[in-house]
């Protein structure tokens, strides 16, 4: 979890760089649960992921020094410069990333799929967010999966955002209870709590692979740095008098302009707007409760010692990965 | 005059005319945030926000269409029609042809295309030609600004299923919220006349399946939409200091598609090259082609497009999407005979 942390906390410094173009949908916060789960699979099994997986690739075993390569473009990373942050792909790990929100879904049937027939026993994860769950190509899959009993693990990610929109305004219903409605036991985890995560991994896990279908685990977590890097309404919630004039200008004047819906209506839209910053400035990332790698850490305070020598290994490990990663680009 | 930034002219034509007509609902994902200024002004029923189900959100879009709302639908990005396709195939786009022509669906659909932002090959596609393969489909490109409105006007007017797609790279909102998240330290090639520029005191349609002519040469005519457009007139620039005058269409809708104007422009200067954002093969440059044999137009003809999935690495993306060298590069080929200089670009 830590080496992950700092893994991500490095990307993060290379996309505030410059060195990374585009969007980046960093996995910081979720730790608890990716390592938790990845710690009971083996060899011959297989990961869906969807656009924020580098924790779990890291943490699968795929060389850090591809990742960061490869998400500086580099014709010798994980995919040739390729894929991106979005699309990366280990065939030899079985691991397949996708930017389409819920495509985690059919991946993870296929994969588990071709382990009835060429792996017997191994199962495949599929890890998704709860806006994901919306998508129809998930909740199909999860149905398929069910009518085959195949050996899939969904795991669903809640931070309770979609995006920019709180999942609860617009999911119908309780998720356990879709999975459940489908056939599919739906088991509750604190997705914060390392240890938790693992317990009832290895226990779900061990269901899944003796043949009895797939299994909905539901984890709560924070996402530290939002939906991406450079979130809108963090931008906000950390940033106000550098943000706000230059949306609330335009807002008021869109607001007090004649021809549109009645006061009622509008007041209603901005009630909108400002629910979804003041949720957001509420932030839970200030809570440090809410950070698995914070939980960790002070569970294993009671050998500081022993912490202390395991962060600075684990610092002096990223340090290098990074520098290695930042080497020139091979002509 | 008022000039406006690219979204923003958008935004702006849309507001006036929800302003007058109360039909006019939106919806998509995060359209709240992303809309705010027309959710102030408008209300939450008909400025709506979607959970992450395309096919049901965009699906209702087109029904709400028919059943008289004239709901703009809202896709993150075009790629993403991936996901829903079902609802403009095989729904929007023959309602009017199934019901006997009694019956259609008045939808708009707005989505961000295109790519130069480092965002890979899931996230930075046109599709245009794509979508116009469908018969029933309306497909626009806007390249400006005053452009982007008129054109929103008119797709708002129009009886029947438009697309109506937003170039990332001409769009403030959607380069900073995709692109560079508010970092000073990356840098897009971004055409600044696209970008930002003038636009009308109060909009008036522009009309759909009209190409404009942005300049004239006699030597050849380049042909292309959305941010090709400005990438042609920089190449005729550079052209033009190199003794070869381009003249430059901009075609601005895909589908219906100006034949007219294409045969015209074209039947001057004899020479076409196509610059096509879009994929190469089975889409816009090679129909130019066709339609001008078709009508009997003599030319001689080559393509700039996008050949392979965009590579997420930014040097390999700028090699591969259309970009000024290798416009002019198959420019000069063109005027001056098929010789080494195009082998070698080819080579590249």
């Amino acid at each position: 979890m830590l080496r992950s942390r700092l893994f991500e906390e490095a990307i993060s410094k290379l996309w505030h760089d410059g060195l990374i173009s585009g969007e980046m949908h960093l996995g910081t916060g979720e730790e608890a649960i990716i390592a938790g789960v990845i710690s009971h699979l083996r060899e011959d099994d297989s990961m869906a992921l969807d656009h924020r997986g580098t924790a779990a690739l890291f943490m699968r075993g795929v060389d850090p020094v591809l990742i960061l390569r490869e998400l500086m473009g580099y014709p010798d990373g994980l995919c040739g410069g390729m894929g991106g942050h979005m699309h990366l792909l280990s065939k030899e790990h079985l691991a397949a990333s996708s930017g389409i929100v819920g495509a985690a879904g059919p991946t993870a049937a296929g994969f588990a799929l071709a382990a009835q027939h060429l792996r017997p026993g191994a199962l495949a994860v599929a890890f998704f967010g709860d806006g994901a769950m919306n998508q129809g190509m998930l909740m199909e899959s999860m149905n398929l999966a069910s009518a085959w009993r195949l050996s899939v693990l969904f795991v669903c990610k809640d931070d309770g955002w979609a995006i920019t929109t709180q999942s609860e305004k617009l999911t119908g219903g309780d998720l356990n209870d879709r999975a459940r409605g489908l056939g599919i036991p739906a088991v509750d985890v604190d997705g914060l709590d390392v240890s938790a995560v693992w317990e009832t991994a290895q226990e779900v896990m061990e269901k899944i692979r003796s043949g009895k279908g797939p299994i909905f685990l539901h984890a709560n977590c924070v996402h530290l740095e939002g939906h991406f890097l450079g979130y809108q309404l963090l931008k906000i919630a950390r940033a106000p008098l550098k943000e706000m004039p230059e949306i609330s200008v335009p807002l008021t004047r869109a607001f007090l302009r004649p021809g549109g819906a009645n006061l009622r209506k509008r007041l209603s839209g901005l009630k909108t707007i400002i629910s979804a910053v003041m949720s957001t400035v509420r932030d839970p990332r200030q809570d440090e409760t809410n950070d698995p790698v914070s939980q960790a850490r002070t569970v294993l305070q009671s050998d500081s010692e022993r912490l202390q020598e395991l962060e600075d290994r684990i610092e002096k490990e990223i340090t290098d990965v990074l520098a290695s990663a930042l080497e020139e680009v091979p002509s | 005059m008022k000039s406006m930034f690219f979204t923003q002219a958008i935004d702006d034509a849309l507001a006036q005319a929800m302003a007058e007509d109360p039909c006019i609902i939106l919806l998509g994902e995060d359209i709240p945030l992303l809309r705010r200024n027309l959710l102030v002004r408008f209300g939450p029923e008909r400025v709506r926000g979607t959970p992450i189900s395309e096919s049901a959100f965009l699906g209702a879009g087109v029904a709400a269409a028919m059943a008289g709302l004239r709901p703009v639908v809202e896709m993150y990005m075009v790629d993403f029609l991936g996901v829903c396709i079902d609802a403009l195939l095989n729904h929007a786009a023959k309602v009017e042809m199934f019901s006997g022509g009694k019956w259609s669906a008045p939808v708009v659909v707005r989505a961000p295309c295109g790519g130069g932002y480092g965002d890979g090959g899931q996230h930075e596609q046109s599709l245009w030609g794509w979508l116009a393969h469908i018969p029933g489909l309306t497909v626009v490109v806007p390249s400006t600004p005053a452009d982007a409105g008129g054109l929103m006007l008119a797709a708002l007017q129009y009886d029947g299923p438009v697309i109506f797609l937003e170039h990332k790279l001409l769009s403030e909102s959607w380069l900073e919220f995709l692109g560079s998240g508010g970092r000073q330290n990356v840098q897009y090639d971004v055409p600044p006349e696209g970008a930002h520029g003038p636009v009308p005191q109060k909009w008036e349609p522009l009309p759909i399946g009209k190409a404009t002519l942005r300049c004239s040469g006699e030597d050849l005519t380049i042909v292309s939409v959305g941010v090709g457009v400005h990438r042609a007139l920089k190449a005729a620039e550079l052209l033009g200091a190199e003794g070869i005058s381009a003249t430059v269409l901009d075609l601005k809708t895909i589908a219906p598609l100006d034949k007219v104007a294409l045969c015209e422009v074209v039947s001057q200067t004899g020479r076409v090259l196509v610059v096509d954002e879009d994929y190469e093969s089975f889409g816009l440059s090679g129909e130019v082609s066709a339609i001008l044999q078709e009508e009997g137009v003599s030319f001689k003809y080559t393509r700039v497009c996008t050949q392979t999935t965009i590579p997420y690495a930014r040097n390999l993306e700028d090699q591969t999407l259309p970009n000024v060298e290798r416009i002019c590069a198959k420019a000069k080929a063109l005027v001056r005979g098929f010789g080494k200089s195009l082998a070698q670009e080819d080579g590249n």
